[in-house]
């Protein structure tokens, strides 16, 4: 009996209306500021992952020549080189970036057109910086494909 | 929470499409968010070839032909169709801003699409449950607060003091700015958002407001002021050419200099 009445009760009871989410990525119009702001999230992500390379590198130079030359055959083949190569993309444009960010932490530069600038600036310095380290280095023979 | 993707329930579906009548002169193609409670289901995209000629200049008014004309159960928020009240604030084109005061000549050639503000609980078609944004609004007490007691006449402010509200006071609450921040989307309940952060420096900055202490108090948190990273969709899609983000750099500024 008691059942019967709680089941009726609980019929009769409304469900929570559960809403749905309106679209957000799916339609947003990206600006050259929201692209620089996850540039600059995703290039420290790399650089904090890139800091164990540069341990490992410093930890094979203390553990002797044997390793260490292990370490450079690791680290000069393709796949290594490509690595250093987005390493350095990553520090080039979080160093730019960062003094973006510097800049309007002071309260200037947040205008929308001079912040807009500021951002393409930062990935051109990023673009044009990486390709003239890579040109140098490979110009200097050290370092070869 | 960052969820790159829609939850199962708010995928958009494909909808039903409005053709245009014969003999229509210049056809635009509005592709529109609907939802409808009672029917359930998820939510589906809406396709209306409009004939131009038959309304107005500005996307509220096309709106308003589709509803007249065409569909009567597109629902939607307006009312003062001049860009004061806020309320057809939506997603137009990819961007927010007010449906009053965006041309649709000023959207691309393409078809333009129309979705409620991003990343909010839709209660129907281009109605979002704005709720929340109210509460935190509130919850940066937008009111004048002093400690002296009352002069005889009004509490006065130099011509340069009441210049520092200039780019604040303006602000009409239709949530343009805070809808179109990621921090908020993926932290809405922790993070306070652009428009309340904006609305919480214009009292930071009156000359009258004598709790800039506990207002700065208040706002020292790791979610509600410093989510802002400076990603700037605020100051670009204001529909009122505001700054918020430059607002919330000067409440930072200000926490700033008091520790030291």
């Amino acid at each position: 009996m008691s059942n019967a009445s709680a089941g009726a009760a609980g019929k009769t009871r409304k469900k929570p209306i559960v809403r749905p989410m309106s679209p957000h990525l799916q339609v947003w119009r990206w600006h050259v500021t929201m692209l620089g702001s996850i540039l600059h999230r995703a290039s420290g992500v790399a650089l904090y992952v890139g800091a164990f390379a540069i341990v490992g590198w410093l930890a094979a130079l203390a553990a002797g020549p044997a390793v260490y030359a292990q370490f450079l055959v690791c680290a000069s083949s393709p796949l290594g080189l490509l690595i250093w190569f987005g390493l350095s993309a990553a520090a080039f444009y979080h160093l730019a970036s960062g003094l973006r960010h510097l800049l309007w932490d002071t309260g200037a530069g947040l205008s929308p057109k001079t912040a807009s600038t500021l951002s393409t600036l930062s990935i051109w310095f990023a673009v044009i910086a990486t390709v003239a380290f890579w040109a140098a280095l490979f110009a200097s023979g050290k370092v070869v494909l | 929470m960052v969820e790159l993707t829609l939850p199962r329930n708010s995928k958009v579906k494909k909808g039903k499409v409005w053709k245009a009548a014969a003999g229509a002169k210049s056809v635009k193609t509005f592709k529109i968010y609907r939802y409808d409670p009672e029917a359930g289901g998820n939510p589906r995209w809406d396709t209306y070839e409009v004939d131009t000629t038959r309304h107005g200049p500005m996307l509220l008014d096309a709106l308003i032909h589709i509803k007249n004309e065409i569909d009567p159960t597109l629902t939607f928020r307006r009312s003062c169709r001049e860009g004061i009240c806020g309320s057809c604030a939506m997603n137009i084109d990819g961007r927010n801003t007010l449906a009053c005061t965006k041309g649709w000549e000023e959207c691309g050639s393409g078809d333009i699409t129309i979705s409620p503000l991003p990343h909010m609980p839709v209660v129907k078609d281009l109605v979002p449950d704005l709720g929340l944004f109210y509460e935190q609004y509130a919850s940066i007490e937008p009111f004048l607060q002093t400690e002296t007691p009352a002069p005889d006449k009004e509490r006065l402010q130099s011509p340069k003091e009441r210049e520092k509200l200039d780019g604040l006071y303006e602000c009409i609450l239709c949530a343009c700015c805070s809808t179109s921040c990621p921090s908020y989307w993926w932290n809405q309940e922790k993070y306070l958002g652009p428009a309340a952060l904006l609305q919480a420096y214009r009292w930071l900055a009156d000359s009258r407001d004598e709790a800039t202490g506990k207002r700065l108090d208040d706002l020292e948190d790791p979610f509600k002021l410093y989510r802002c990273h400076t990603i700037m969709n605020c100051a670009q899609v204001c529909p009122k050419g505001l700054n918020p983000a430059k607002a919330i750099a000067e409440i930072k500024k200000m926490l700033a200099k008091r520790a030291v």
